[in-house]
């Protein structure tokens, strides 16, 4: 964990947050006070608080999906919420781009608001009154920008999540997913660089789920924006994370990439969770590719190092030699051994730690 | 034993009426037991609410203010000057819209003088013609809704002016369109208000529940004291009496805008204004616009009770008829403010459904083609009332304003129908009304006043503790005690008494008329619609009918309660009804149940605490109309009502009753409520 850290923070941290608490109740300020920083949300919950976040301290770094992942009562919306200041944090710290937004008036957070950041919700929250269109430009309004520019730049985010002729329908007449493409869209209109989404998809059938998520990660690889992404499903969590933040009773059991996480699992929490997990759609191959060695010969087939296991593993298992793994500009950075992925697998834990 | 723990309610009940009957008996009439009567320690009470307004309208913080007469600054009462100020402007507005409607010199002489009209005799505001505001009605009508409600609007607008009674329907109307928009920006101020603070929101629910059961006579003294007799003055009390449900309905439909929307809102980067008026009001909007139909249909409930001091109109004119026993003409009256009610009501409500328009690329004619198309109706309008000139020689011009009076009439027809009904029924309708009044309603009287203070209290604090618990039990306590140490506690005995038989009544046939209707989905949707349009009609009309049959006696009254209570009992027992799910009705079914064991033992249990509501509903309705009852003689709390109008000391005496009247309401509300939602919530009914 440390080591992962470490490399994190040499990367731009775009949002930062330092010992976040968000207690409910009458007096949780001075209760959090008296308690010195070490909650038990159990004592808590006696004296008639609860407690939603507990000591939550991470990074997310420019460019990246954070995921975090939880079930319901975990706290993992509230952290969102104290992140995008929809409610205030009890005490601890949030840096956006280095500057406080627990100090910020409400004036600087409306302009926050109307230029860096993008929200996606659960429920959509689309204003039931206002057509697709309407929606879309709601933000740009909001700050100013004339009609006729709004309307275009709305236009652009429509032919962007693909609602093209529908954007004269009002929300009710459409299907949710339909609902949650002009909620993306909305919360894209003003370019904000970043994204927040609270379980977007959850409100959605599985199919137009998958639908989403697809969508979700072709409009990421045209923005790139730094987002952060809050989920109860663990299966949406791996296909969509760079990192996720497994959290319980409102503290982060373990932050890690996905392999990680499924490979070593830090509490006992975090591994009930990753038993049923198809490795092989998890893993990718640097996970459990082997060092170079000089002596080693290699067959003709060449896989990429940040493939998905799944995506290789016929080609792989059907070689007699051990297989090169290459980078992006093709050197050699590692061996494949078909026994190996096999034994991790469909083996115990014995993956490493995937390095950055 | 296990009796009384398997229907411990119950034992309980009997324990306590039994208690209540032994104090009966026990406690014998007696003026100086204050176990059979309290004193009147609140007697001075309405003295002291005198005193204060006298010192608030004479001699609090007194000011200098010019008087252009005596040419020279004169020392006023803050406070009346104020009062003065808004009366002078509601004066203003209503005879301004008064004169758009209707033509006239009043608005010329605020601007100018009287002695400038009478220099120049014709300078004069003209009408619009009859056939342009129609005209309009019928536009608006089409844009709102479509063609029914357009159809419907000419309907109703050529029975109004056709019958002669355009002159005083116009009265009517201006006095609402200036009480109506005042409530309802009044209200939304306070919702909003109340939406934003806690505090708020805690200090307004009990004066709304005050205010929504005062009954409307008492606010008239303090009105007529603090503002003088007029339009203006009526157009306050109608205000004071609409202004309640709009800021509930505020309030409620700010509360159910769903979270996300507001977070939406918040993270779109709205400031607080913003965030106000373009998510959270247009949001709630339909919750709002439903406010303002309900204050809409309490200015018209007002009309005719608002005649008392002084608001013209059609209200003021069904006085002097029913005065004069003229039935005829009152049900043509009445006719008109139930057809200006339903005009207005569906008008509202087609507002409130409509969804506003979005950006779209439209001509200039096309956005504005109903202006365009009213702006023609003004042009024809005027024309028709200028060609109408050379038309009717006679001197009433129809095409300009049909005279009043002068239309068609059908009173003679309904006049003889109702000599034909005295004529045909008049020894069975006579024994009847003896029958109720000598067999049930003077016994029922009797023993209603036999009742010790102290068993009501028993009686009423018991009920209260059973189904609601401790609390609500000392709230009730409360209001009885203020009743009790008032002057008023026999003839809040008779109020209840009147009040109490025809809700028992209402409840009977509101429940099962609500059954059987509730049995197939068409009739229960006929039934609504058939309370909708019975809800409509300003209580006052509900008399014109018993009067014509009964006379002017406690029957009148207690029958024109019964049916105004009846249809909150209907409507609660139908949607109680309507709302058990479909999967234990299916459930019932294959349990092998008859429609009866059905209703009784599944649908009722669970209907319920949602027909309770409807009594609590009935219980006010009634009692409403037995105060309204007081105009044609009954000798309760309503009458003492009606007789503070007119005496110089009213103020005082006509709020304490009205707080009695209210606090008997409120008592019987606490009670009925608080257990319904109780047990709501327990059946998971919600």
């Amino acid at each position: 964990m440390s080591s992962q850290e470490e490399s994190a923070g040499k990367k731009q941290a775009i949002i930062r947050c330092e010992s976040v608490y968000k207690i409910f109740g009458n007096n949780a300020k001075s209760m959090l006070r008296e308690s010195d920083g070490i909650v038990d949300s159990k004592r808590f919950m006696e004296a008639g608080l609860i407690v939603g976040v507990n000591d939550v301290s991470l990074d997310v770094i420019k460019g990246e999906i954070l995921v975090i992942m939880g079930l319901s009562g975990s706290g993992k919306s509230t952290l969102l919420r104290c992140i995008s200041r929809l409610t205030d944090a009890t005490s601890g710290r949030i840096f956006i781009e280095g500057q406080d937004i627990l100090t910020m008036n409400h004036k600087q957070l409306v302009e926050l608001r109307r230029n860096r950041m993008g929200m996606v919700f659960q429920n959509f929250g689309l204003l039931p009154h206002k057509t697709v269109l309407e929606n879309i430009a709601f933000p740009l309004q909001v700050k100013g920008i004339s009609t006729r520019n709004s309307v275009q730049r709305a236009m652009e985010m429509v032919h962007l999540v693909g609602l093209e002729g529908r954007e004269n329908y009002f929300p009710r007449e459409l299907s949710g997913g339909q609902q949650q493409r002009v909620g993306i869209a909305r919360s894209l209109a003003v370019e904000p660089d970043i994204w927040f989404l609270d379980e977007p998809f959850s409100a959605l059938d599985p199919l137009i789920r998958k639908e989403m998520q697809d969508e979700f990660l072709r409009l990421q690889g045209v923005l790139g924006k730094t987002i952060l992404f809050v989920t109860h499903d663990f299966d949406e969590a791996l296909r969509l994370a760079d990192r996720i933040a497994i959290m319980k009773d409102g503290v982060v059991e373990q932050l890690d990439t996905p392999s990680n996480i499924v490979l070593n699992p830090a509490t006992e929490y975090v591994r009930k969770f990753t038993e049923d997990v198809p490795r092989e759609k998890v893993l990718r191959v640097r996970s459990v590719m082997e060092p170079v060695t000089a002596t080693e010969v290699f067959g003709d087939l060449k896989v990429p190092v940040d493939a998905v296991i799944e995506s290789v593993a016929e080609k792989i298992l059907g070689q007699e030699k051990p297989v090169a793994v290459v980078n992006s500009n093709g050197e050699v950075v590692g061996t494949l051994y078909a026994s190996h992925v096999l034994k991790v697998l469909f083996g115990g834990k014995s993956g490493k730690p995937e390095q950055h | 034993m296990t009796f009384l723990t398997k229907y411990s309610k119950v034992a309980q009940f009997a324990v306590l009426l039994a208690v209540f009957f032994l104090l009966c008996l026990l406690i014998s009439p007696s003026e100086s037991s204050y176990l059979w009567r309290l004193p009147p320690l609140l007697k001075q009470l309405p003295a002291i609410i005198n005193e204060s307004v006298d010192y608030l309208m004479f001699d609090w913080w007194p000011v200098q203010v010019y008087d252009p007469i005596i040419e020279d600054y004169e020392e006023e009462a803050l406070f009346r000057e104020f009062t003065r100020a808004i009366s002078g402007f509601f004066l203003f507005v209503i005879n301004f819209i008064r004169e758009i409607f209707l033509g006239g010199n009043k608005t010329v002489v605020a601007f100018t003088s009287w002695d400038f009209i009478n220099q120049n005799p014709w300078v004069r505001w003209p009408a619009l013609p009859w056939t342009v505001i129609t005209g309009w009605a019928i536009i608006l009508g089409y844009r709102l809704q479509g063609l029914r409600l357009a159809i419907l609007i000419a309907v109703c607008t050529t029975f109004i002016a056709v019958f002669g009674q355009w002159k005083p329907s116009m009265e009517t109307l201006s006095f609402i369109l200036i009480a109506a928009p005042v409530s309802v920006i009044l209200g939304l101020t306070l919702g909003i208000w109340a939406y934003k603070s806690r505090v708020v929101e805690e200090t307004l629910n009990p004066l709304l529940n005050i205010a929504q059961t005062m009954p409307h006579y008492s606010y008239l003294v303090p009105v007529i004291v603090l503002f003088g007799v007029g339009d203006h003055a009526a157009a306050i009390a109608t205000i004071v009496f609409a202004t309640p449900p709009m800021v509930r309905l505020t309030l409620l439909g700010l509360k159910k805008v769903p979270v996300d929307v507001v977070d939406s809102g918040m993270m779109s980067g709205c400031n607080k204004f913003q965030l106000m008026l373009r998510v959270l009001i247009p949001t709630a909007r339909r919750d709002i616009l439903i406010g303002v139909n309900q204050t809409v249909m309490q200015c018209l409930a007002m009309t005719v009770i608002a005649s008392f001091i002084g608001a013209q109109g059609l209200g003021s004119n069904l006085m002097i008829a029913l005065n004069s026993l003229r039935v005829g003409i009152g049900i043509e009256i009445g006719l008109c403010i139930v057809l200006i009610a339903v005009v207005l009501d569906k008008l509202s409500l087609a507002w409130a459904n409509k969804q506003t328009d979005y950006f779209a690329n439209l001509t200039f004619v096309q956005r504005n083609r109903y202006t365009l198309l009213a702006l023609v109706v003004f042009l024809v309008g005027t024309a028709l009332a200028w060609i109408g000139t050379f038309l009717f020689k006679e001197g009433f011009n129809y095409l300009y304003i049909v005279p009043h009076n002068k239309g068609i009439t059908t009173a003679p027809f309904w006049q003889a129908a109702v000599d034909w009904v005295w004529d045909t029924f008049f020894y069975s309708l006579n024994s009847f009304n003896e029958f109720l009044i000598t067999a049930v309603l003077v016994p029922m009287k009797n023993m209603y006043l036999r009742m010790p203070v102290v068993a009501t209290f028993v009686l009423m604090m018991g009920i209260g503790y059973i189904l609601a618990g401790i609390r609500q039990s000392l709230i009730i306590g409360g209001f009885l005690l203020f009743i009790a140490l008032s002057e008023y506690w026999d003839r809040a005995l008779i109020t209840a008494y009147m009040a109490s038989f025809a809700v028992v009544v209402s409840t009977v046939l509101g429940v099962i008329i609500g059954t059987l209707c509730a049995q197939n989905s068409v009739a229960s949707k006929g039934i609504l619609l058939i309370c909708d349009f019975l809800q409509t009609f300003p209580s006052f009309i509900y008399l014109i009918p018993v009067i014509m049959l009964f006379g002017i006696t406690d029957t009148s009254v207690i029958i024109a309660a019964i049916v105004y209570a009846t249809v909150p009992a209907t409507r609660y027992t139908v949607e109680g009804l309507r709302s058990v799910p479909q999967v234990l009705h299916d459930t019932g079914s294959m349990l092998g149940v008859s429609r009866m064991q059905r209703w009784l033992s599944i649908e009722l249990p669970l209907a319920f605490p949602h027909i309770m509501l409807g009594v609590n509903q009935t219980a006010v309705f009634a009692l409403f109309m037995v105060i309204i009852g007081a105009f044609i003689g009954t000798t309760d709390l309503g009458q003492l009502i009606l007789k503070a109008i007119s005496d110089p000391q009213g103020t005082g005496i006509g709020l304490t009753l009205g707080l009695c009247v209210a606090f008997m309401g409120l008592a019987v509300d606490q009670i009925i409520r608080t257990w319904a939602n109780e047990r709501k919530k327990a059946l998971d009914m919600n």
